[in-house]
């Protein structure tokens, strides 16, 4: 009976050494931790129950026999972040290099069949050289599987990826279809076709930190959310962030205990405005003027800046936000930020997360870059998003909502349940010169009588009030009450239901 | 007594005098610039005229502008503050001429001691002793040169008209007096509307101790002590006292009967100045008088009991002074600290912006002044004061017009020691966001070994901080008492967030009691035994603090009791840890549980990009010009062209060797912190 168990132990800690400890060494010596280390940052100490273990390949090809690792190549199982439970898979670069074959891709399978049934998120750690060449099409039929069931789990428990090495050729789709993809900088990178295939195919010379390393896909690409400076970040953050995610579309968002009165005033807030109506303000510190605690977890911070999106907690509970930022191109919606903003809408919406938005918004940026690259319909998207969505719903105009861009900003005509203006705010058509331009073209060569009605249009329209007396605004509230006001219309709408007419599912504009 | 008074100046000044008029019973004119239209002393005094653009030449200091102010409110007094118009003769006949009292002197006082050439000649008359000098005007650049080398060097190269540092500057060659004479002139121009300058020899070593008189208009005079001044930069205060921690009795005597003999000389008539050079014998020879109210009037009022601007309006208003010389005496000791909106970290260059958070400490009565203005006898011990000046607000905006000092914090205390320690405190628990400050610098000076003997002069910043400010390394036993802290807090942030809503039952997290916390570089492990009043942090070797504090997660300011003993930290988020700033320090502190601890140890030192070749610009400014080519090879201290910000012109100068590779700025345009202006091969 002793040796049994001792047997047992014996595996247990062979399993654990994956790759063994040469390879560990050289993980490490590439600044990077093995799948199980990450595992433990990643989860409650003690928690993580694995399964799996012994699992290993049936490839016979190649001289593959020879060698069977325990577990092969991916670690899985749950455990819970702050108590709450979550199920997670850890790709193993030590054991053959992480290579995804039909059993290691049956290892994933196995845990997200059970985190869609049991209702928990899933967190993958990708850290793999790709598909493991021996097994040929059955690796193939492994990551297809995964990303069938990438596509089920989509909307019914939140999809987490961590790239904190290589994930290249098919291997990058099972992320690009989860809702968070983080990467750690310098140690991991992500691409369809590798440098070597680009320099044969187009003779561009790329390293593969410019083509697919942390950098691009948070500042070009927007394929990633976010990025951290090491393992140990990531994992940090990737716990802050699951403290903000219900734990599947059944569940309301977590609420965790605060220590910020809901009705802090914020004087200040009556001055952010700044005097100058082209002058630029960080919308910024309004978030985290409202947020409890100051506290706010920015998805896609360095991608189109002209929107910011992210997670804050009122009243200890969860909201999304997202703000037009004047600092960056005046605000505008171009396409980027829309598809920025209209992924972001449409995770809260899949999650129950109520959306606060806020809004200074001078229009849609002009060009031909923009409608060439079909601006019409990555607009759209956002217009999509917000009308479709049912969460909970509150808006707050700070200064400018103009036109067609003030419509796809959460307005009252896309069903918003609140939305609130500040006295600063311009809802119009369009600013005072580029009206009056319009309405009285006949004045245009003089220059007097144009200013005097691009004053006229300004007294008349460039306030909340033409807006407010028609109910697209129901309410006009001072700036300083904002947390209190917006804090209590959450409240109100907590029971909030609403639904869509019976559909298999809508048409986005992709 | 007046009913109504306006004060033509702005900022903590402006609201200062508020203060004291509406405990007089005085109703308060403010006037404002565009720039000031949400301005504190806007909203505090009575009643606010606009009087023009934002800068000042253009507003505060337009005469005109502030007549017409005081025609349309019908004030019956005017208080000029400091700086601005208080020192402009001109401004004081437009007075006198429509019957409106001036709160300040004579005007033959004003121009008797406003310049600084016949200010000397006065003082030496009335037997003041003197700093040797050339009392002419100085034609040109070349004048200056042949002057300096005369006078012999070091000189210094002053303003005619100037003050509180502002187109002064101090030569030790030809090039430099050269340089500093077309800057001084210039800044002169700008600031005081008059460009007249004027050499004398540096004295090396000096302390500036000055003596505050108080004087009315029926031949009375006292001093009221003396304030040390002596830590300046580039002879703009940063630090004052009151008492000098140097002058014994006799000195002080001595040198209040010459102050007070040199007021009554001019026919002196409100509160006055004046300031005195002090060497290491106590040596002391007049510098200048400053016929105003001086910026850090508070500390003499702290130890004296005496509301310096309620003197200066019943003095305007022909009332005889009430306190004589025997009725004066020093109480405690009171420090001033001037906030700064300047980055210490960036040469002390001007930071503007908008104030995302202002609190200051909250201020406590003490001492003399603790009834405002009646005299209390002996303080009660252990009681400190604290009084913050201030004339910004949370939200509001450091313009780049004016000045940049936005507070002055003063702490008040029976003894020096204790006055400095809460002036520690004070600062610690100080909040400015949004813009660089100099809070950080003044925790330092408070903590430095040659301020806390009281040794210091006028070249200790130059001397003690050479390359300028990098930051304070906390010693090891502060550093244990942060590490404490942070592990308890940590503790407490980990115990709420394992507290969150959706926990499976039975099996939530356990927040453990050991933890390591990191910070600069050094490892502390720590055993957390928490009660409900506080915790106790074990240390590896065997040694504990006790940490107690009513800190709750996400607030920034952390009031802690650590071992008996006060640590206030500001506390900031950084990914996976804080961001604390205490005692001038601003430290990184982890906290992590045995096992992360293992496995962060295991990542690599990431260093910051190279920025060693680029010319960064060090604060938001407007390039004047360009003084390079690209292509051009420069040297060292060379300048490579210059940034005005704040009304100061700032010269950048080539750190090392090297050729310009890129010029990416031109004169004329506006440049944000850290825009590349030029590269280098």
């Amino acid at each position: 009976m002793k040796d049994i168990l001792t047997e047992l132990e014996d595996r247990r800690g062979a399993a654990r050494l994956g790759g063994g400890q040469k390879r560990i060494d050289a993980q490490h010596g590439r600044g990077k931790l093995t799948a199980r280390e990450r595992i433990d940052l990643l989860l409650d100490e003690g928690s993580f129950e694995e399964f799996d273990m012994f699992v290993t390949h049936r490839c016979t090809d190649f001289g593959m026999e020879k060698q069977k690792p325990a577990g092969d190549g991916v670690v899985t199982g749950w455990g819970t972040v702050n108590g709450r439970q979550v199920y997670v898979f850890s790709q193993d670069f030590t054991v053959l290099g992480g290579s995804v074959s039909a059993t290691h891709a049956m290892k994933i399978c196995k845990i997200m069949d059970m985190a869609v049934e049991n209702g928990a998120p899933v967190i993958g750690i990708n850290d793999s050289g790709g598909a493991r060449i021996q097994e040929g099409v059955d690796s193939l039929a492994g990551y297809g599987e995964v990303f069938q069931r990438n596509i089920m789990a989509s909307g019914v428990v939140p999809q987490i990826s961590v790239i904190t090495g290589p994930c290249a050729g098919g291997a990058v789709y099972s992320p690009a279809m989860t809702d968070f993809i983080f990467m750690v900088r310098d140690s991991s990178y992500m691409f369809v076709t590798g440098p070597d295939v680009v320099k044969t195919v187009t003779n561009e010379v790329v390293t593969a930190e410019e083509l697919g390393g942390a950098s691009t896909h948070t500042k070009k690409s927007s394929v990633a959310d976010g990025a951290f400076e090491n393992d140990v970040e990531a994992m940090a953050e990737v716990r802050r962030l699951v403290d903000f995610l219900p734990a599947n579309n059944r569940e309301k968002p977590p609420v965790r205990p605060f220590f910020d009165d809901p009705n802090r005033v914020e004087m200040s807030l009556d001055t952010l405005i700044p005097e100058n109506p082209n002058q630029p303000y960080d919308m910024k510190e309004l978030i985290l003027k409202l947020a409890d605690e100051g506290d706010f977890y920015e998805i896609q911070e360095d991608f189109a800046k002209n929107i910011i999106t992210g997670f804050i907690r009122l009243e200890g509970r969860t909201v999304g936000v997202v703000a037009n930022q004047p600092m960056v191109l005046a605000g505008c919606l171009d396409i980027d930020s829309s598809r920025k903003a209209a992924r972001f809408v449409r995770f809260c919406d899949c999650f129950e997360i109520p959306i606060l938005t806020l809004v200074d918004v001078p229009g849609f940026l002009p060009g031909t870059k923009q409608e060439y690259d079909g601006v019409i319909k990555h607009g759209a998207k956002l217009l999509f998003a917000y009308g479709e969505a049912t969460v909970p719903k509150v808006t707050v105009i700070t200064r400018k909502a103009y036109g067609g861009a003030y419509v796809v900003m959460s307005s009252k005509h896309l069903r918003g349940d609140f939305n609130y203006a500040w006295p600063t705010s311009e809802v119009a058509v369009m600013g005072a010169k580029g009206a009056t331009e319009i309405i009285h073209r006949a004045d245009l060569g003089d220059p007097e009588k144009i200013a005097a009605h691009a004053k006229d249009y300004e007294d008349r329209f460039a306030n909340p009030f033409v807006a407010a007396e028609r109910g697209f605004i129901d309410e006009v509230i001072m700036p300083h009450s904002t947390r209190r006001r917006v804090a209590r219309a959450f409240a109100s709408l907590r029971n909030k239901k609403a639904q869509m007419p019976w559909k298999k599912h809508d048409n986005i504009p992709l | 007594m007046f009913k109504k008074i306006l004060i033509a100046n702005r900022g903590e000044i402006a609201c200062r005098v508020i203060k004291t008029a509406r405990k007089m019973g005085i109703a308060t004119v403010a006037i404002y610039s565009d720039a000031d239209k949400q301005a504190l002393h806007v909203q505090m005094a009575d009643e606010a005229v606009h009087i023009g653009p934002p800068p000042a030449n253009q507003s505060y200091i337009v005469i005109d502008k502030v007549m017409e102010a005081i025609k349309q409110t019908g004030a019956e007094a005017v208080h000029p503050g400091y700086g601005f118009l208080s020192e402009n003769s001109k401004f004081a006949e437009a007075l006198e001429d429509a019957g409106v009292a001036f709160v300040g002197p004579p005007k033959g006082a004003i121009e008797a001691m406003g310049d600084k050439i016949t200010s000397k000649k006065i003082a030496q008359e009335a037997q003041v002793s003197t700093v040797p000098g050339y009392m002419g005007l100085i034609e040109d650049a070349e004048d200056a040169v042949k002057i300096s080398n005369e006078v012999g060097y070091p000189v210094m190269i002053k303003a005619s008209a100037g003050g509180g540092g502002k187109g002064m500057r101090i030569a030790w060659n030809d090039q430099e007096a050269r340089e500093g004479f077309q800057s001084s002139k210039n800044e002169a121009a700008n600031s005081f509307g008059d460009d007249r300058i004027f050499i004398e020899k540096f004295v090396t070593q000096p302390r500036h101790i000055e003596i505050q008189v108080l004087c009315d208009a029926h031949g009375n005079g006292v001093y009221l002590g003396e304030r040390e001044c002596s830590i300046q930069r580039r002879n703009q205060k940063v630090v004052e006292e009151a008492p000098s921690p140097f002058l014994d009795e006799d000195t002080r005597r001595a040198m209040g009967e010459q102050a007070v003999a040199l007021a009554k000389a001019v026919g002196y008539a409100s509160a006055g100045t004046v300031e005195f050079i002090v060497d290491g014998e106590k040596n002391f020879y007049f510098l200048e008088m400053n016929t105003r109210l001086q910026v850090e009037h508070p500390v003499t009022e702290l130890i004296t009991g005496v509301d310096l601007v309620e003197q200066m309006i019943r003095v305007a208003n022909g009332e005889p002074l009430t306190i004589t010389q025997d009725d004066v005496k020093l109480n405690g000791w009171a420090i001033e600290n001037r906030l700064y909106a300047e980055d210490p970290y960036r040469g002390f260059l001007p930071s503007i912006g908008r104030l995302t958070r202002y609190r200051p400490p909250e201020e406590v009565a003490a001492g003399p002044l603790l009834d405002n203005d009646k005299w209390q006898g002996d303080a009660p011990s252990g009681a400190c004061a604290v009084r913050n000046d201030t004339g910004v607000y949370e939200g509001g905006e450091i313009s780049m017009y004016y000045d940049p000092m936005i507070a002055k914090l003063c702490t008040w205390a029976p003894t020096r020691e204790a006055a400095i320690e809460a002036m520690r405190v004070a600062l610690d628990s100080f909040e400015v966001e949004g813009i660089g400050h100099n809070l950080p610098f003044l925790s330092a000076v408070m903590d430095h070994p040659i301020f806390i003997a009281g040794e210091m002069t006028t070249a200790f910043i130059e001397e003690q901080y050479p390359d300028g400010f990098n930051g304070v390394s906390l010693p090891e036993g502060d550093l244990r008492r942060v590490a404490a802290a942070c592990a308890a807090m940590h503790r407490v942030g980990e115990i709420r967030r394992a507290r969150v809503s959706g926990r499976m039952d039975n099996h939530e997290r356990k927040v453990g009691t050991d933890w390591v916390v990191t910070l600069q570089g050094v490892r502390h492990e720590v055993t957390i035994d928490a009660d409900h009043d506080g915790a106790n942090v074990r240390f590896s070797d065997g040694s504990d603090l006790r940490v107690t504090s009513d800190w709750t997660p996400g607030q920034p300011l952390a009031t802690l009791d650590v071992d008996g003993a006060p640590l206030v930290l500001k506390i900031g988020k950084i990914p996976g840890g804080f961001r604390v700033r205490t005692r001038g320090a601003d430290i990184k502190v982890h906290v992590r549980t045995p096992r992360q601890a293992e496995l962060a140890e295991l990542m690599p030192e990431k260093l910051p990009p190279d920025t060693s070749k680029m010319l960064l610009c060090p604060m938001p400014g407007l390039i004047v010009k360009v003084d390079v080519e690209v292509g051009q090879e420069v040297q060292e201290g060379q300048a490579l062209c210059t940034v005005e910000a704040m009304k100061m012109e700032n010269i950048l100068r080539a750190e090392k060797k090297g050729i310009v590779s890129k010029i990416n700025a031109a004169a004329g345009d506006s440049l944000a912190v850290d825009d590349v202006i030029m590269e280098f091969e």
